[in-house]
């Protein structure tokens, strides 16, 4: 197949899958591994929390997925400030042994788009102790930009809020991302469908983030393997080339040999 | 002694090391981390580490997330 030696490269470790999934949301741990099985993603986020001290038969997430077969994206959903997602990687890293953090500062609990700001401010710091950061930002060049020079591994712009399911809603922003960015560009939260993970794709993203879309569907599973099968359409559609768009009609049948 | 776990009072065994307290919370060491007053707290450390009255101790694990 023409994707045969078409590999992920993030931070010098290759995956063969270019759709990453989410852990959360879904009706119970079988559906979610169901889930990550049918979605072929090699890298699933997880997020960061207290255990619970005062009912201990709750099941563990980790006792469901097969650490040699998934690499651990733990985020830092929920922080607001560069001190508390700091916090929260350093965390992650002691329970998880890897340095792989999906680094998420919030701006606002009802947008929950990122605060640049304090984004910056952790990523430096994260970077400077050996993370292997990848931050969720803004559809933004200029803050891309500044993610990939502090040395973060890959930028992962929004295509719409978390959870919102809207859909790529700035696909020129992402293409003027994708023009002046060298790490991979990954769309992170806004996918609400399998044509937006092929939007995105066709874009030229090197990867697509998401969680709802699939934990949120009705039949999860069913969207799962829909996800999977749109990154790899929409990746081979933008290896192949499309043609240009055009205003007017240009017959596909010869005009030669018509009957008169 | 008392001491802050996960947010909430606690009353542990006093001289109680982290090792200790995982055991007694039935906690296996192996996918937590731990922290104590805002410091990580490396597992290597966890039979060493004497928890002291009053430590603010939080004890976290992977959920499910996006």
């Amino acid at each position: 197949m023409a994707l045969e030696n078409d590999k992920l490269i993030i931070a010098g470790r290759e995956f063969s899958s270019r759709l990453m999934v989410g852990t959360g949301k879904y009706a119970d741990f079988q559906q979610m591994v169901r889930a990550l099985e049918v979605s072929g993603a090699e890298i699933i986020t997880v997020a960061v929390r207290r255990v619970n001290i005062s009912d201990r038969n709750k099941e563990s997430l980790l006792d469901h997925i097969d650490l040699k077969k998934y690499t651990l994206l733990p985020n830092t959903a929920g922080c607001y400030t560069a001190d508390d997602a700091v916090r929260t990687c350093r965390l992650a890293r002691e329970a998880g042994l890897s340095d792989f953090v999906k680094l998420e500062v919030l701006g606002d609990e009802k947008t929950l788009f990122p605060d640049n700001e304090e984004l910056l401010k952790a990523a430096k710091i994260l970077v400077a102790e050996g993370f292997t950061v990848l931050p969720y930002c803004s559809d933004d060049v200029t803050v891309c930009r500044k993610l990939e020079d502090i040395g973060c591994a890959a930028v992962m712009p929004l295509g719409a809020p978390i959870g919102s399911g809207l859909g790529i809603r700035n696909p020129y922003n992402i293409k003027i991302i994708l023009e002046n960015i060298k790490v991979p560009v990954i769309v992170d939260a806004g996918v609400g469908c399998a044509s937006d993970a092929a939007i995105a794709m066709e874009l030229g993203c090197h990867g697509v983030l998401m969680n709802t879309a699939i934990a949120g569907a009705q039949d999860p599973i069913a969207m799962a393997e829909a996800m999977k099968l749109a990154v790899i359409a929409g990746r081979l559609s933008y290896k192949a080339g499309r043609i240009p768009r055009k205003l007017y009609a240009n017959a596909s049948s010869p005009i030669e040999g018509l009957l008169a | 002694m008392q001491v802050l776990l996960n947010g909430t009072p606690a009353e542990i065994k006093e001289g109680s090391t982290i090792a200790d307290l995982l055991e007694q919370l039935q906690i296996g060491r192996e996918r937590v981390a731990v922290e104590v007053n805002l410091e990580i707290v490396p597992k290597s450390a966890y039979d060493s580490h004497t928890l002291a009255t009053e430590d603010r101790i939080e004890i976290v694990h992977f959920v499910g997330g996006g």
